[in-house]
């Protein structure tokens, strides 16, 4: 019986297999004393007796798939790494801000210490020097229970000098953010780490396992991605592949927000549940907010295109939900109900873009801030008849050629698969592109009702709207 | 003169010496002077560019590029409101609106008192408990018109709870034993191999495969 749990708000424990939330039932899941109770750094235990190269084998074995978004195999990515080239960093990206994530909050909140083993785990399987746990800086919860955390951790010998009489030593810096978005990229969080604005850096190298902090090898890795490794380490590969599909093993964490009658957080399995599932089921979410129709949803953050009812099966597995137009990115579904404005609720993804653009590259900065104005004056009244096109064409500027964007059956349209080219050194820009491509080849009548008001007129004579004028965009 | 208070001092030094380099530690201080006065002061600045090897223009550089630093005093309580898609489809931007409505500012604006500010932040990580916000980075989940009146109403007559003043994040702070510490590094002293790599690049001795299997 799926249940909500009354000390971790917004988690729903639904039933089923629990690799990373299994403490989540106990309120005091975050001290040590519980940790302990319930094999709690026994998995670094178990690493300490194998060679860090049997330990790296087992998490390449696993196939764990990165939980932050890119969805990349995190043994593959250690393997990035120059040999010799010594010192090695771990930063932690605790960053979470991608609209309608919480996942890797609750994991720090609820259980720090299990994100705390995973992070030893791997610096003892890569030889790192040290570790650098960085967290949003909006999250003071999570901030102190891991700073309580590895206080608690340094005085067990857990984490420091000789850790459990080993020669193995590391020490975890805990570092807090300072509200940026984009320092959850990876290269900008490694400059956020230099004490620098949190710009990405140029590519490539594509991987800061080649080039990171410091100009050091850097391994940058999602809170829930190495809230696994000490489940793993216990149980081992094989039983880790038990759960979830072939080519996605295990399970994630999905926050499902926005019209459904139980929004939640959910660990389910990879690769096997479907949207239909989640939206409908009994466990999870059961049903559309007063039995409306579904419209269209976000199924994997906010800077993924959009899905409508025809995707309903699809399970959340990233190359099926990749071939269909779109991404599960970050695990964030926000579902929209038939009483949604379609082009409001775009401008408001993209206001997000736009105010959170970093602005190192001319597209991304100018462009993301045209697409706000240009949708704002469309739900004003004030948008012309060339508004559409020109919307298309600032997002081509972004990110050229087609852009991912599920299918449309009743246009004869097929989808167009993730993910999109680009003209800037991150995907924020490109992100901003999803919410408009998505909305105008679904919904354009819905634009087209809103610019009743005009005809074409030149634009120099247009005027801004006051709502525009006054509005600070930065 | 020293900006920071001898407490903070001391606490500033500690929080430098867990980074490799000391620019690394420029947000944390940062942090830690809005912690002291509610706000980043350019004293504070110019401390913290001496304290991390850095100038003042690199630290208000770096600081202005994160909305939580605060460049000029603002209210004893941040009401950080969410607008962003999740909060919006379940009433965020009524809720700000009450909100303006009930401290008679605008969002970005500070009542006379100088006790609250109001921002219209984006996504902060509660979507499912929408709408929700924050102040001074403490959750109120799925709150209503009244839930907010009552919360400005009991701040106001010093029942503010769990809630620290401004600047204040998480309470608890990291604390390494120096006995502890594995220790840290500039990288460019950190050259060698790691021993307990070193240890095991010599093939393993006959007989422990099996007792790693179990």
């Amino acid at each position: 019986m799926s249940r909500y749990v009354p000390h971790a708000p917004g988690y729903v424990d639904n039933g089923g297999p629990k690799i990373v939330t299994s403490r989540f039932e106990h309120d005091d899941s975050f001290t040590l004393d519980r940790y302990e109770a319930t094999d709690g750094y026994r998995g670094l235990r178990r690493a300490l007796d194998r060679t860090p190269a049997q330990v790296h084998d087992e998490v390449r074995e696993a196939t764990v798939l990165g939980r932050g978004g890119a969805g990349f195999p995190a043994g593959v990515k250690w393997g990035f790494m120059p040999p010799g080239k010594f010192p090695y960093y771990l930063v932690v990206n605790g960053d979470e801000s991608e609209p309608g994530t919480y996942k890797d909050r609750l994991l720090m909140e609820r259980d720090p210490h299990q994100l705390i083993e995973g992070c030893l785990i791997t610096c003892y399987a890569l030889g790192l020097a040290q570790c650098f746990l960085y967290v949003r800086g909006e999250m003071a919860l999570a901030q102190e229970r891991l700073a309580r955390a590895l206080n608690d951790a340094y005085a067990k010998g857990y984490v420091g000098k000789n850790i459990l009489g080993t020669d193995f030593s590391v020490d975890i810096t805990l570092t807090w953010g300072a509200g940026a978005y984009i320092v959850g990229e990876e290269t900008a969080l490694i400059e956020s780490l230099e004490g620098n604005r949190g710009m990405p850096r140029l590519k490539p190298p594509y991987f800061p396992a080649a080039i990171g902090l410091y100009g050091q090898p850097t391994i940058v890795n999602n809170v829930e991605t190495l809230s696994n490794l000490p489940w793993l380490m216990m149980n081992g590969a094989e039983a880790y592949k038990q759960f979830g599909s072939e080519a996605s093993p295990g399970t994630r964490m999905v926050a499902i927000s926005g019209h459904v009658k139980r929004p939640g957080v959910y660990e389910i399995e990879q690769g096997i549940t479907t949207f239909r599932d989640l939206f409908y089921g009994d466990d999870f979410c059961q049903g559309i907010r007063e039995d409306n129709e579904l419209k269209m949803f976000v199924p994997g953050g906010g800077s993924a295109p959009w899905f409508f009812p025809e995707q309903l099966d699809l399970p959340l597995e990233s190359r099926a939900v990749g071939g269909e137009g779109s991404m599960l990115g970050s695990g964030a579904i926000i579902v929209m109900d038939e009483t949604t404005d379609a082009v409001k609720a775009a401008l408001r993804l993209v206001r997000f873009f736009a105010r959170e653009s970093c602005g190192k590259c001319t597209p991304c900065r100018e462009g993301t801030t045209w697409e706000e104005r240009v949708l704002q004056r469309i739900l004003d009244g004030e948008g012309r008849p060339s508004d559409i096109d020109m919307l298309l064409d600032i997002a081509d500027n972004i990110s050229p050629g087609p852009y991912p964007v599920a299918a449309d059956p009743n246009q004869g349209l097929e989808a167009v698969p993730f993910p999109p080219k680009q003209t800037t050194i991150c995907p924020l820009g490109p992100s901003s592109v999803a919410p408009i491509t998505s909305t105008i080849r679904r919904f354009r009548h819905e634009y087209e009702a809103k610019i009743t008001k005009r005809d074409a007129i030149p634009v120099s004579a247009a005027p801004m709207s006051a709502a525009l004028s006054t509005r600070e965009v930065g | 003169m020293s900006y920071f208070t001898p407490g903070n001092l001391e606490i500033a030094n500690e929080i430098i010496s867990r980074y490799p380099v000391a620019k690394s530690a420029l947000i944390q201080l940062l942090h830690l002077a809005q912690e002291q006065e509610g706000w980043v002061t350019d004293d504070a600045m110019r401390q913290i560019a001496e304290l991390t090897d850095t100038t003042p223009a690199e630290v208000k550089g770096t600081g202005s590029f994160y909305e939580m630093f605060k460049f000029h005093p603002v209210g004893k309580y941040m009401v950080n409101v969410c607008t962003n898609l999740s909060c919006q489809l379940l009433g965020g931007e009524e809720l700000l609106a009450h909100a303006e409505k009930t401290l008679g500012v605008k969002a970005g604006g500070t009542t006379a008192d100088g006790m609250f500010t109001i921002e219209d932040v984006e996504c902060i990580a509660a979507c499912t408990e929408a709408p929700c916000l924050q102040i001074n980075y403490r959750y109120r989940l799925r709150v209503s018109g009244d839930d907010f009146d009552d919360l400005i109403d009991d701040i106001r007559n010093g029942r503010a709870g769990d809630i620290p003043e401004h600047g204040t994040l998480g309470r608890v702070r990291q604390h390494i034993p120096a006995a502890a510490m594995a220790g840290v590094l500039p990288p460019e002293q950190a050259k060698e191999r790691p021993v307990w790599l070193a240890r095991n690049d010599e093939p393993a001795p006959a007989g422990t495969a099996e007792g790693e299997e179990e």
